[in-house]
């Protein structure tokens, strides 16, 4: 028997390792990093382990009776397959987030994943940048780490809204990525303010590749900017899902592929998706 | 020597002319060839496709989807890829695969389902599904399962079109849904599908705005779940085909009780969403509850609830 999956795998519909699971974590620490953002850490095994940067878990966020019904997604802030641990770094707002941040260490969720298309890494690239707003950060995190193994270095412009909110530590981790905040709180994540900085950054050393995530008035600059530089990017989106699996097309997106506004999922064919291609929200 | 409860019940049943090897089923539009990333495609007892539509169409704005106490509402549309790609594309993708296929069906004209039903009649798909209900297709969720004589014409029309089993899905926005039942019968249909979701509406208390980017959408999940157990109750005793329930189903107690009502079959939605593994563990659950029961073929308990102490005669 042979089953074909969306992706064009084929494996044995007998074959029991099945490339996602849902499986039980225990929780091991869900903490504040700032007021507004929590840190949380899980137990995991099996291919949740082999989560690649972009890639995002389906997070039934509840130990129940607290109203919570349908999953949230969340992008993997780090996988460490030595310890066997999966993070996330989420913006508690809304109900199922709320419910997530009541969680102690010792409970048990339920996550599915890895899900989706990640960032598409080339290990020929030598300088990129990252622009990143918000929980953001937590999806691009994931590539400076794979930048510093690759002997790639990074810049990453993070805009937040004060410095208590900008979490720069918890992006650059030890990746050694140069970091520059920018904030509404100063003036200097204006979108023009932001441009003139990409642009400096461009004409000192021009990096491979740009990479953001987070913010509607980025992507656009950053869209604009990769035309005139001739510069490729990827971004990555974000939308409200049902299934997480490709199923249900609740989570589609309009994109820009051959001169033509499509549909896609942000769930399968994303989230990570040629920057050249996302259209505004 | 083994023990009495280890034995293997028979979880099989029939829809007219098609054998399943158990009667767990996905329901249409939330489920795809994707789910056997995480379970084991065999072993369910059918698949049943997104409706699809001839033409292509975008489907609804978004939002499209939002959660509601102990369910979810939702206006996805038919964002249908058109017959072509079905045919070329989700078709081959199940070869292979041993349960059968259902293709679901939905229209905007008597003519269309039919036109649509004559191009599905393919090898590799075993029955059409009907979905004469979806509500969010026509006006205020008008649709032909909403009277008796429009969802007669739909299925006499499709009957007329194909030599398929017709399985007609009913919307629960009838008044009357036994009465729709009947005459879907009378047209043809080889079975029906009790039901589709429940039209609804939700409205965010902080922006004022409606929920989803459609105002209206359908509800699904357990939140219907008694509703429904009601209208296969009801139609059980108004039809001779076979009916298969769909509604609100989370655990194997939630099949159980459609069987109960009359199903001899039941479609599993919202719950793949909160739990992907919940088709697979329903049906493992089918057999330890037989075990518990002592029942040997679960088709044996369809329509078997238990009225003012008498056994509902089975008609399935
Ligand atoms: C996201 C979503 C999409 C659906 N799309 C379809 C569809 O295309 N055709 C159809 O007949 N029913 C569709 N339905 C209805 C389901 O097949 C099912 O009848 C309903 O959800 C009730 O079952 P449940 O409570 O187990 O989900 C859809 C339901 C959901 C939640
Ligand atoms: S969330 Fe269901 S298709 Fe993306």
């Amino acid at each position: 028997m042979q089953a074909v999956l969306s992706s064009g795998e084929v494996r044995r519909a007998t074959d029991k390792s099945f490339p996602v699971a849902d499986q039980r974590c225990n929780i091991l620490a869900n903490e504040w990093v700032n007021s507004r953002y929590k840190r949380l850490t899980l137990a995991a095994g099996g291919p949740a382990l082999d989560a690649a940067p972009g890639q995002f878990f389906h997070i039934l966020c509840t130990t129940g009776g607290d109203g919570v019904f349908l999953r949230r997604p969340m992008s993997l802030f780090r996988a460490d397959r030595e310890n066997g641990l999966i993070e996330f770094l989420y913006h508690v707002k809304g109900r199922g987030t709320d419910a997530l941040a009541a969680l102690k260490s010792g409970d048990a969720i339920s996550v599915l994943g890895p899900l989706g298309r990640g960032f598409d890494l080339d290990p020929s690239r030598r300088r990129i940048l990252v622009v990143a707003r918000g929980v953001g950060l937590a999806t691009l995190a994931p590539i400076a780490v794979w930048a510093s193994r690759n002997g790639c270095e990074t810049t990453a412009i993070l805009s937040a809204r004060t410095p208590a909110d900008l979490m720069d530590r918890e992006f650059a981790g030890d990746s050694g990525a140069t970091i520059i905040p920018v904030l509404d709180s100063d003036g200097s994540s204006e979108p023009e303010r932001v441009r003139a900085l990409v642009r400096s950054i461009v004409d000192r050393a021009r990096p491979d590749a740009f990479f953001t995530c987070g913010s509607n008035r980025l992507l656009l600059l950053l869209q604009d900017l990769a035309c005139t530089y001739g510069i490729p990017g990827q971004v990555a989106l974000e939308q409200q899902m049902g299934c997480g699996l490709g199923m249900c097309f609740c989570c589609v997106r309009s994109l820009f592929v051959d001169g033509r506004e499509v549909h896609k999922r942000v769930c399968t064919d994303g989230p990570v998706f040629d920057l050249a291609q996302a259209t505004s929200w | 020597m083994p023990h009495e409860h280890d034995f293997v019940p028979d979880l099989s049943v029939e829809i007219g002319a098609i054998r399943l090897q158990n009667p767990i089923m996905p329901a249409s539009g939330t489920f795809g060839i994707e789910l056997g990333q995480v379970i084991d495609l065999n072993s369910l007892g059918a698949f049943v496709t997104k409706s699809i539509t001839a033409k292509l169409r975008e489907g609804n704005p978004l939002p499209r989807l939002c959660e509601t106490t102990n369910g979810a509402l939702n206006s996805i549309g038919i964002p249908s890829k058109g017959i072509d790609h079905f045919l070329e594309v989700i078709v081959p993708a199940y070869r292979g695969l041993e349960p059968p296929l259902i293709a679901s069906v939905s229209a905007d004209t008597i003519k269309e389902f039919g036109t649509s039903c004559a191009r599905l009649s393919v090898d590799g798909v075993a029955a059409i599904e009907a979905n004469i209900s979806c509500p969010n297709l026509e006006a205020d969720g008008q649709a032909f399962a909403m009277s008796p004589e429009t969802a007669h014409a739909a299925i006499k029309e499709m009957r007329r079109r194909t030599e398929l089993p017709i399985w007609a899905k009913l919307t629960p926005n009838a008044s009357d849904v036994a009465a729709v039942g009947r005459a879907v019968e009378e047209a043809g249909a080889d079975a029906l599908v009790v039901a589709n979701t429940i039209l609804g509406m939700a409205i965010d208390a902080e922006t004022r705005r409606p929920r989803l980017g459609n105002i209206m959408g359908g509800l699904s999940g357990p939140a219907i779940k008694p509703i429904v157990v009601r209208m296969v109750y009801q139609c059980a005793r108004a039809v001779r085909i076979p009916i298969i329930g769909c509604g609100g189903i989370m655990t194997v107690e939630d099949a159980v009780e459609y069987l109960l009502a009359g199903a001899s079959a039941v479609q599993i939605g919202t719950a793949t969403f909160i739990r992907p593994n919940a088709m697979p563990d329903i049906i493992s659950g089918l057999t330890e509850y037989c075990r518990r029961q002592r029942i040997t073929a679960l088709r044996d308990m369809v329509g078997g609830v238990l009225v003012e102490g008498a056994l509902v005669e089975s008609s399935r």
